[in-house]
């Protein structure tokens, strides 16, 4: 039988419906595959394979009976962001490290009530506060893809480094993971995978350890278009228990595939282009712009005034969000607790400072200075009103354009340490992404090409709220046109 | 109540002092505020929470509809403005019964914005104080230092409770009125159903804030808004007591007299009051006060209310305790004394309005507020619980106003139904305790008396108020039974007087 791992979640699906393998089989080869690249890739932080292989069986047992749900048999990984029952959830911090949450994340309920299987948890950046997989307590992630030009260990991007790698690298059929200012579709672009970011409040964040709470936003990582739109409906829902869930219906979205882009209008937003941008990115995105205007689409010049003071309003909304949402984190109920303290101030402090490393304090930090007494009105009301400004702008495109083609990142791939002298340098990873938070809109990065180095570069498609369909739509041209076939070749 | 009971004087001169109030009031629940755990007294250490209250990771807040619900009702019996947006803020700070490192209140768009409440004095007369807003927080849990001497421990039962905090303007002048202002506060959240006003349990408490001034100054700053008119004020915290608040208070504006009689100058701060030690002490001064960095909470959406549902609400408010008192002064005549004593209980008034019925009301409320009011807080018993049915009371007083029994006897009557013994109209039955009204009964015993007492007669001629003592004989030769104006006529005529 042909590598199982290699399939697409729609393939597997389609074989397991079939019956051409069983759920087992399929489980049984991503932990071969797990235990033979975890070493190296540092993907998995967790592997629940007991609990897996006893998944697997019972879909089988339902697959038999021609029962199963949208997902059945299919195994999956989960981004240690998802508190799952009995599962370690860390969030890629050592103040976690050895919580088991007694409650399971409302997004992972449903893909379990859809009868996925669980591979284990995914690395990530502490907290999802990085674009690296660096600042994870569990080391780097390391990136299956590697450069033409050097045999350095690259970054799969952050924070959802873990599902990144884990899919590109075979080691899950697709994975869950969470994007607060890009942290699903830049590391999708750094792997020539897809990542799909919905709109907020599509999928629930309840049982999400929190990173900033009104831009947070849950979403799969895929090998394809059609994969993507599949593990996104089952991750989808309107939850009682999350005030900013948005009760809509979660539609099928592989109904947009394959439809071409004729009548669609798309914006090309002027704002970003970039100083220092590969050629070879400039070259991709105008590639973009021509596959969707052959695939029938009118190309639109559009404006997106406001794009410029969206990344330092978003590192200033994001830090102080998370300012408040990290305060539980304080050694007193669950976490880390320093051994020693003279003071329960000490106690507080001592514990924060050895539980959480050195890019959350950073953040943390700046989120306690924007909030605090007599730089509330200069820091974070202004931040707030220029989010406003950033939605407005949006706002002002949706009557001449569906939808908007961007570059994913401004590069691909880094090595692991190149940026980390700079945390600014770092920041503007996210560049073309933070918007679509601040704005809540839904936002997917698509495998296009290759830079001169074979990496892959994404192409980005924002569209309107709650209109996932055309973002499918647009994205499916993209990766029809693009063709993009290459994959990892197999070092680890 | 005059100027002059509204002052301190000190060695310098008269002070004023001027009070605003902050009521923290347990919302009547169920449930939390957001979190659906269950709120009660009595449950075991931590029996009461949920991961949400234990702030445990990826946990969120769900806004208890009820508890809204309680502060609009509250809002519109404030005389209050409903804000039909507002807001939920974090208050940040660490703290262990604070899992959460956060509180979720309303810092910048409170539920209920300005209103007004009328308060009685002392002496009867009114007073306004204005109320700045109302807001929705939750509570923190609660430590518990003395079970061990080496560590503390912590009960979040009543973290996430929902609190209704209550802000008055600087209106309140006098220990009296601040205290008359918290009983009147107290008196319509428990007409309205939102509070238990329970103050021993903590489920209303008030952080009082003082500040002392020279004589005048208040008005300047009534005339032009401006606070620097008034002097600097230090907030005493968690005053949970009537008694507490007016002795808080009282020294308080001393201690901030006398630092300024010295030449010294009021630091703003918080302090305790240690019911104790009979004196307040300093918490934290403005300098060290925390910065709370409050900012919007982003787990939860604005709050917006309809119009159509605060409609809904006040078309089924209950009767409130100014309107009631108005209603049973028009409607029974009854003086404004007596209305504010019924009144301050709704099961009190509630049970005059069931006995007054074609009564004597006056004399109904007199029975109510005296021998009735006695007796059940003899026993420790409310209204609602009484031994003896307003009924029973109608009909003591119906056989009082139709000369069956006598004021007196009927005391009698009324501790026989209060045993248990049936009605009135029983007791007086089987008692054998109906009033003598018949003339000849009566004449025959005056004469028996006078015949028996001549001298004393005789002495009553010259001394008209010895005929007491005929009365009293009378009285006794017919087991008290003998009506006592006819007693009195019977013996004038035959004494000649």
């Amino acid at each position: 039988m042909s590598d199982l791992t290699k399939l697409t979640l729609k393939a597997a699906l389609d074989g397991l419906k079939a019956r051409d393998f069983s759920s087992e089989e399929i489980t049984r080869a991503f932990v071969a595959n797990i235990d033979a690249a975890n070493p190296r890739l540092n993907a998995y932080v967790v592997q629940t394979t007991d609990k897996a292989l006893e998944m697997a069986r019972a879909s089988d047992a339902r697959l038999a009976k021609g029962e199963g749900g949208p997902l059945e048999g299919a195994p999956l990984g989960i981004k240690d962001l998802f508190c799952t029952d009995g599962v370690q959830t860390t969030a890629g911090s050592n103040m976690l490290r050895g919580f088991v949450p007694p409650y399971e994340s409302t997004v992972t309920s449903n893909l379990w009530a859809d009868g996925a299987v669980m591979l284990g948890k995914l690395n990530m950046d502490e907290f999802a506060m990085g674009s690296s997989n660096e600042t994870s307590a569990f080391g780097p992630v390391v990136n299956p893809w590697k450069s033409s030009a050097s045999n350095a260990d690259l970054t799969p991007g952050g924070s959802s480094g873990g599902s990144a790698s884990a899919v590109a690298g075979d080691l899950c059929l697709a994975a869950t993971a969470s994007d607060t200012g890009g942290s699903i579709r830049q590391p999708a672009a750094f792997t020539g995978t897809v990542g799909m970011k919905p709109t907020y409040g599509r999928a629930s964040r309840f049982g999400m350890v929190a990173f900033a709470s009104s831009l947070d936003q849950a979403g799969p990582i895929a090998k394809t278009v059609e994969d993507a739109a599949i593990l996104l409906r089952s991750m989808c829902s309107f939850d009682p228990k999350d005030s900013t869930s948005l009760d809509v219906e979660a539609p099928d979205w592989t109904q947009s595939l394959g439809k071409g882009a004729k009548g669609l209008r798309i914006g090309i937003p002027k704002e970003y282009v970039v100083d220092g941008m590969p050629a070879e990115q400039m070259d991709l995105w105008e590639k973009g712009k021509a596959w969707l205007r052959d695939a029938g689409a009118e190309i639109v010049d559009i404006s997106l005034p406001h794009t410029r003071y969206a990344l330092p309003a978003y590192y200033i909304i994001a830090p102080a969000e998370a300012s408040s949402n990290l305060a539980r984190y304080d050694g007193m109920r669950f976490g880390h607790r320093a051994d020693k303290a003279s003071s329960l101030t000490d106690l507080y402090e001592t514990s924060r400072a050895e539980g959480f490393g050195k890019e959350v304090q950073r953040r943390l930090t700046i989120g306690a200075y924007v909030l605090s007494a007599g730089f509330y009105d200069a820091y974070y009301v202004r931040a707030l009103k220029v989010r406003r400004r950033i939605a407005m702008d949006f706002d002002a495109v949706w009557d001449k354009v569906d939808a908007i083609l961007t570059p994913s990142t401004p590069s691909a791939a880094f090595a692991i340490g190149d940026k980390q002298v700079d945390p600014l340098q770092m920041y503007l990873n996210d560049i073309f992404t933070v918007t679509a938070n601040l704005a809540g809109l839904p936002g997917i990065s698509v495998p296009a090409g290759l830079d001169k180095g074979g990496l892959p570069l994404g192409l980005q498609v924002i569209g309107k709220a709650l209109d996932e369909a055309t973002v499918f739509q647009v994205a499916d041209v993209l990766e029809q046109s693009a063709g993009f076939t290459a994959r990892p070749e197999k070092w680890w | 109540m005059t100027e002059n009971t509204k002052l301190i004087h000190g060695r310098t001169g008269p002070w004023e002092i001027v009070m605003g109030l902050e009521i923290h009031a347990q919302v009547a629940s169920k449930a939390k505020l957001f979190s659906g755990a269950a709120v009660g007294f009595g449950a075991g250490p931590n029996e009461q929470v949920s991961l949400v209250d234990a702030g445990f990771p990826g946990m969120l807040p769900v806004l208890n509809k009820f508890c809204v619900e309680q502060a609009v009702r509250t809002g519109l019996g404030l005389n209050a403005q409903i804000n039909r947006r507002s807001q939920f803020d974090r208050k940040n700070y660490f703290y262990p019964d604070l899992p959460t490192g956060y509180q979720i209140s309303q810092l910048y768009h409170p539920i209920v914005g300005e209103g007004v409440v009328e308060v009685e004095a002392e002496d009867g007369a009114f007073f306004n104080v204005g109320i700045e807003r109302l807001h929705l927080e939750q509570d923190a849990g609660k430590l518990i230092h003395d079970l061990s001497p080496t560590e503390s421990y912590v009960d979040l039962n009543r973290a996430g409770t929902a609190l209704m905090e209550i802000v008055s303007r600087p209106d309140i002048r006098s220990p009296e009125e601040a205290v008359a202002y918290v009983k009147k506060i107290r008196t319509i959240l428990i007409y309205l159903g939102t509070c238990d006003g329970d103050m021993e349990k903590g489920n209303l408490r008030a952080d009082v804030n003082v500040s002392v001034c020279r004589e005048g100054q208040y008005a300047k700053y009534k005339a032009t808004g401006d606070f620097s008119h008034l002097g600097t004020r230090c907030e005493i915290k968690n005053v949970n007591s009537f008694r507490f608040i007016s002795q808080a208070i009282n020294y308080e504006a001393r201690r901030q007299i006398e630092i300024l009689e010295d030449g010294g100058k009021v630091i703003q701060e918080t302090r305790l009051y240690d019911p104790t030690a009979g004196e307040t002490r300093s918490m934290r001064s403005k300098e060290e006060a925390m910065d709370y960095r409050y900012f919007p909470d982003p787990d939860l959406l604005p709050l917006e209310i309809e119009q159509a549902w605060i409609d809904e609400i006040k078309a089924n408010l209950p009767e409130l305790p100014d309107a009631k008192r108005r209603r049973l002064m028009a409607d029974y005549g009854l003086s404004q004394y007596d209305a504010v004593v019924l009144i301050s209980e709704q099961a009190k008034a509630d049970y005059f309005e069931a006995a007054a019925k074609g009564r004597d009301a006056k004399l109904v409320a007199n029975w109510v507020t005296n021998e009735l009011s006695a007796r059940l807080a003899a026993n420790d018993l409310d209204f609602d619980q009484s031994p003896v049915p307003a009924a029973h009371v109608a009909q003591l007083v119906e056989l009082i106003e139709t000369n069956v029994i006598s004021s007196k006897i009927a005391k009698e009557v009324f501790d026989h139904v209060w045993n248990g013994e049936g009605s009135p109209a029983e007791v007086v039955e089987k008692h054998g305790l109906k009033q003598v009204t018949d003339t000849g009964a009566i004449e025959k015993a005056v004469d028996e008396i006078i015949a028996a007492n001549p001298d004393k007669a005789a002495a009553v001629a010259e001394k008209p108020q010895a005929i007491g003592w005929f009365v009293g004989q009378v009285m006794k030769a017919t087991g008290g039974k003998a009506n006592p104006a006819a007693v009195n006529d019977i013996l004038k005529a035959k004494l000649g007087l």
